[in-house]
């Protein structure tokens, strides 16, 4: 802590993407070098260089830490709030000559500097999923009962703050600008995840058949590490994919729950993807026979030039193909064995950040707190002030986070955790 | 041209449910903001919205809570409206779907705040203001063939007719720099505070008391303008508030010597004493050499000593903060903070229903004074008063709307000079100084001398700067001559609101001679019942600001001797 206050300014040089719409040329970058502390944001620098060089410099922000969303843009290259990445981290990530570049948010039309337009792209995909809670009947008197947990797992998608980061560097959306996308998704699951509404099977099955719906993400986890609050965007979509496909058993015509299980009957079978199978699988059911069903014949066919394209250029061979992969016998045993364990659970286990700790480790830590009643030392200030002790959070135990996370990372689905929380993970409660 | 029964100015939590109340009522309604809905700053609430909802609770304890935090200012009859319909209120917002935080039971769960006699704030982690706005724009969306969304429209003025009447407001689209003028039964102003005219400040760069501008300019009169409440817990640097559930959860304050000084002004509730005394305690510690940091500037807040489930359960977004922003693990080392600006009390001064003495033109949320904080507002108190005066204020207003005819009014004029007034901005030669300059030398100068501790003095030399910043912003200069996103010339209209609710502040400030709440002049150090109890007024006259009074409102609760 001292060492950030401590800290002199120092010299940043920003390189900023602008436009002007009215002026008829095409975007152009600007520099500008600015004093700040090392651990300043991104957001004060560019707002110093609007106040000292150029006025017009123009960007949404306002609160500062991270909870309007105003100032989303790419720090970089990567998706970030300008207000929530700080300076030397931003210039250790730039390029060798160490200038910060600073440009508009991706998959949204830029309207001027580094705003861009959300209510074309954003807004518009958010109010697609029924952005508002569908409430049980009859309306109690008072609040509805509900459990602390169900509360507390919605909360992880209330946090999101909307602002566009995860939308901007989505992988599908570029390649699919129909795809409702991740801050949307995740809002989705914001409703179906909460007891309180009345339409959850509704909003599944219409997110599972919508072509541009919870199958069109391609788990690439832009989103996870876009997010600067958490949300976890793609491990919400890929909740909803799991209760609408092994809760409620939707069949979606976007083959996305047979893809699901062949997918994951393959790796179970062979411990490796079979892909030649995984195709007509699919399509046409999860068994050996599923290629033999009209709509896989089908899809076969019109996938030819491509197989052939991949076999003439030597990238797939006959044999390699139609045969599954091997892999050691002991491996497959441990792969198989994640599949019991998690399938043996009497529930399954989601990621939560709101979720954490031990209550072991905490009850230790109150408790050691209460007992000396000692107040925490200033933390290396003024070595003349006399302060007692450190109140000392003790070892991490066993039964700590880390030891947790171990067991959560042989999750369902093996999500890592986002970065930040890699040891903060914990199992939450029943969906319902 | 746009017209409309009611014409809502801001899209925070009363703004949005403002609009809610009156399209329910059956009105046509707009809603108008310079930013989308989501950045409005009710955003940044964190702790949690009061609420007497437990069994063990009335509504009668919430209102002498809130009358005791206002230091007897706060008016009752006001009080006991907001705090009587409070749990209506809050059960209300559950059923639309905001996902408060339960107990074992899975009713909503309460957590302590300051100055409150027993747990009575639901909160939602501490992102307590972000759950219930995006929960109110989910309705927008819902609704929104009954309520028109102007987003990211800025309003330059108010429109008044002949008699005086409000009749609409003058506005410009952000994004083409199209001037429009907008036409209305009925406006409500739920544009929020003036934290900008302080520096530094909690609040976001948004909040530049534009609505409190427009009205005073149009003849309202301000109230309670001297009475800015400084949060106990800002970063040393930043000023980025961290949330008083800290102290509700059982964080300590503690001073250079490790000590929990808050024993010495206020030995029961300690730390959950009310906001203006606690920033006080504090920085008497600081100014007397017991502070911590750099320059002894900062004091301690211990989150350690709650348990760390508990703590990223449900202080999750200061974990995030402290770890983002100050480098710190909230949850294994204590966090440096000091008071800091964030919140006035006063503002345009409504009746219960939001009615401003200028008819057609209502306020809600921080932009008005009802008023319900008198001189120190409760923590958790300022969501409660946005949503209760938000919906009262739409109601009134559509029922208002309902027995008249749309008002007929040449909005040429008005529309022409507030165009020709941005174009002359925008034209300004490159002499004298820039916005920017003008508007930190005004946030640092009032955080000198109009913040926890006052004296004639200080207030005397504050006024004059203000008077000199007024003419330097008269010819203040920009660079964005473009009409898309022009924010430069939106920031040079912003200064001159901040301007004008900066000289109100002060005004007041001096004419207040005692200590009274968020007050305190070290010329004057005691409350004094006989001379001052009773409410500031500042309207502008043809000289500039003119001060008078009117009585403070007292039902149940007899002034007596604060204590915590």
């Amino acid at each position: 802590m001292a060492e950030a206050h401590d800290r002199p300014p120092e010299s940043f040089t920003l390189r900023l993407r602008r436009y002007d719409p009215e002026s008829g040329e095409a975007p152009y970058w600007d520099e500008h070098t600015v004093e700040l502390e090392p651990h300043r944001s991104v957001l004060e620098a560019i707002l110093q260089a609007r106040d000292r060089f150029d006025g017009s410099i123009g960007i949404r922000c306002s609160c500062r830490q991270a909870i309007c969303g105003s100032c989303g843009v790419r720090v970089n290259g990567e998706p970030a709030l300008a207000c929530h990445t700080h300076l030397d981290a931003a210039r250790t990530s730039a390029g060798t000559e160490g200038v910060i570049e600073i440009e508009p948010m991706g998959n949204m039309p830029v309207i001027k500097d580094l705003i861009v337009d959300m209510d074309a792209v954003h807004w518009k995909k958010v109010q697609r999923v029924t952005p508002w809670l569908l409430a049980k009947e009859p309306v109690p008197e008072r609040e509805y009962l509900v459990s602390k947990e169900s509360m507390v797992d919605v909360t992880q998608t209330m946090a999101c703050i909307q602002c566009g980061a995860c939308v901007s560097d989505c992988l599908a959306m570029e390649v699919d600008p129909g795809f409702i996308g991740p801050a949307a998704l995740a809002k989705a699951y914001r409703f179906v995840g909460d007891p309180r509404d009345d339409e959850q099977r509704e909003r599944l099955t219409d997110l599972a058949q919508d072509p541009h719906g919870i199958f069109d993400c391609t788990h690439c986890f832009k989103c996870v590490e876009a997010c600067p609050k958490d949300v976890n965007p793609m491990g919400q979509i890929m909740r909803l994919r799991r209760i609408a496909t092994s809760d409620q058993h939707i069949k979606d015509h976007n083959n996305g729950k047979r893809h699901e299980a062949a997918f994951t009957t393959l790796i179970k079978d062979n411990g490796l993807l079979w892909e030649a199978e995984l195709l007509p699988r699919s399509y046409g059911g999860n068994s050996w026979f599923g290629k033999f069903a009209p709509s896989a014949g089908k899809e076969l066919l019109s996938s030819l030039p491509a197989i052939l394209k991949a076999l003439v250029r030597g990238k797939v061979t006959p044999a390699g193909a139609l045969k599954p992969h091997k892999i050691p016998r002991e491996d497959l045993k441990a792969v198989q064995g994640i599949y019991e364990k998690v399938e043996g659970r009497e529930q399954r286990y989601e990621l939560n950040l709101y979720v954490t700790a031990s209550d072991e480790e905490v009850s230790g830590n109150g408790a050691s707190a209460a007992a000396t009643g000692a107040p925490p030392s200033p933390a290396g200030e003024e070595p003349s002030a006399v302060a007692p002790p450190p109140v000392d959070p003790g070892p991490p135990s066993a039964a700590g986070p880390e030891g947790e996370s171990a067991q959560v990372g042989a999750g369902e689905d093996a999500e890592p955790p986002t970065g930040a929380h890699a040891d903060e993970n914990s199992q939450e409660g029943d969906d319902s | 041209m746009p017209a409309h029964d009611v014409l809502i100015i801001g899209a925070g939590l009363a703004g949005q449910r403002a609009a809610l109340a009156a399209a329910q009522s059956g009105a046509t309604v707009a809603i108008m903001s310079k930013v989308h809905p989501v950045r409005s700053h009710s955003v940044a609430a964190a702790g949690g919205i009061n609420a007497a909802i437990s069994v063990d609770d009335d509504w009668r304890s919430h209102a002498y809570d809130t009358v005791k935090g206002s230091d007897y200012l706060g008016d009752q009859d006001a009080i006991e409206v907001m705090c009587s319909e409070a749990p209506a209120e809050v059960m209300h917002l559950e059923h639309m779907g905001v996902t408060f935080h339960r107990n074992e039971a899975g009713e909503m769960d309460l957590r302590a705040f300051g100055g409150a006699s027993l747990k009575r704030t639901a909160y939602v982690a501490d992102i307590t203001g972000q759950a219930l706005l995006h929960v109110l724009y989910e309705q927008l969306m819902k609704h929104h063939e009954s309520v028109e969304r102007f987003e990211e429209w800025f309003t330059t003025s108010l429109l008044l007719d002949e008699e005086g009447r409000c009749a609409g407001v003058i506005a410009r689209d952000v994004r083409t720099g199209r001037m429009e003028a907008f036409t209305a039964k009925n406006v409500i102003l739920a544009c929020g505070g003036a934290g900008q005219v302080y520096k530094p400040t909690t609040n976001g760069l948004i909040v530049t008391g534009d609505g409190i501008a427009m009205a005073y300019r149009a003849g309202a009169p301000l109230m309670d303008m001297e009475m800015v409440q400084y949060h106990p817990t800002c970063l040393v640097e930043t000023g980025i508030l961290i949330t008083e559930g800290a102290r509700g959860e059982g964080a300590h304050l503690l001073n250079s010597g490790g000590e929990r000084f808050m024993e010495k002004s206020a030995p029961n509730k300690m730390e959950l004493a009310s906001r203006d005394v606690v920033s006080r305690a504090e920085q008497i510690e600081i100014n007397e050499g017991r502070g911590v940091g750099p320059g002894g500037a900062g004091i301690f807040l211990d989150v350690t000593v709650v348990p760390r489930k508990r703590t990223l359960e449900a202080l999750r977004e200061i974990v995030n903060l402290g770890r983002d922003f100050a480098g710190v693990d909230i949850t294994r080392e204590p966090i440096m903070i000091r008071p800091g600006q964030h919140y006035i009390m006063g503002g345009v001064k409504t009746d219960v229903d939001g009615r401003t003495p200028i008819e057609g033109l209502y306020a809600a949320g921080e932009v008005a004074c009802v008023s319900v904080h008198g001189g120190n507002r409760l923590g958790a108190n300022s969501l409660l008063d946005t949503l209760i005066f938000g919906r009262r204020s739409g109601e009134h207003a559509a029922a208002r709307a309902a027995s008249m005819g749309m008002p007929k009014i040449d909005t040429l004029p008005a529309l022409r000079s507030d165009a020709e007034r941005i174009d002359a901005i925008i034209s300004r030669p490159h002499e004298g100084r820039r916005v920017s300059e003008i508007k930190t030398e005004l946030g640092e100068m009032m955080n000198q001398h109009a913040a926890v501790f006052r004296d004639e003095a200080g207030l005397q030399s504050a006024l004059e700067t203000i008077g000199r910043l007024r003419e330097e912003a008269d010819r203040a200069w920009i660079d964005d001559r473009g009409t898309v996103f022009n924010q430069d010339v939106l920031g040079a209209l912003e200064l001159g609101f901040l301007i004008d609710c900066a000289e109100a502040t002060v005004v007041a400030a001096i004419e207040r001679k005692e200590s009274r709440g968020a007050q305190y002049r070290t010329d004057y150090p005691e409350r004094d019942d006989a001379e001052w109890l009773k409410h500031i007024e500042v309207a502008l006259g043809p000289d500039g600001p003119a001060v008078s009074y009117s009585a403070v409102t007292i039902t149940q609760w007899e002034p007596e001797e604060r204590k915590y």
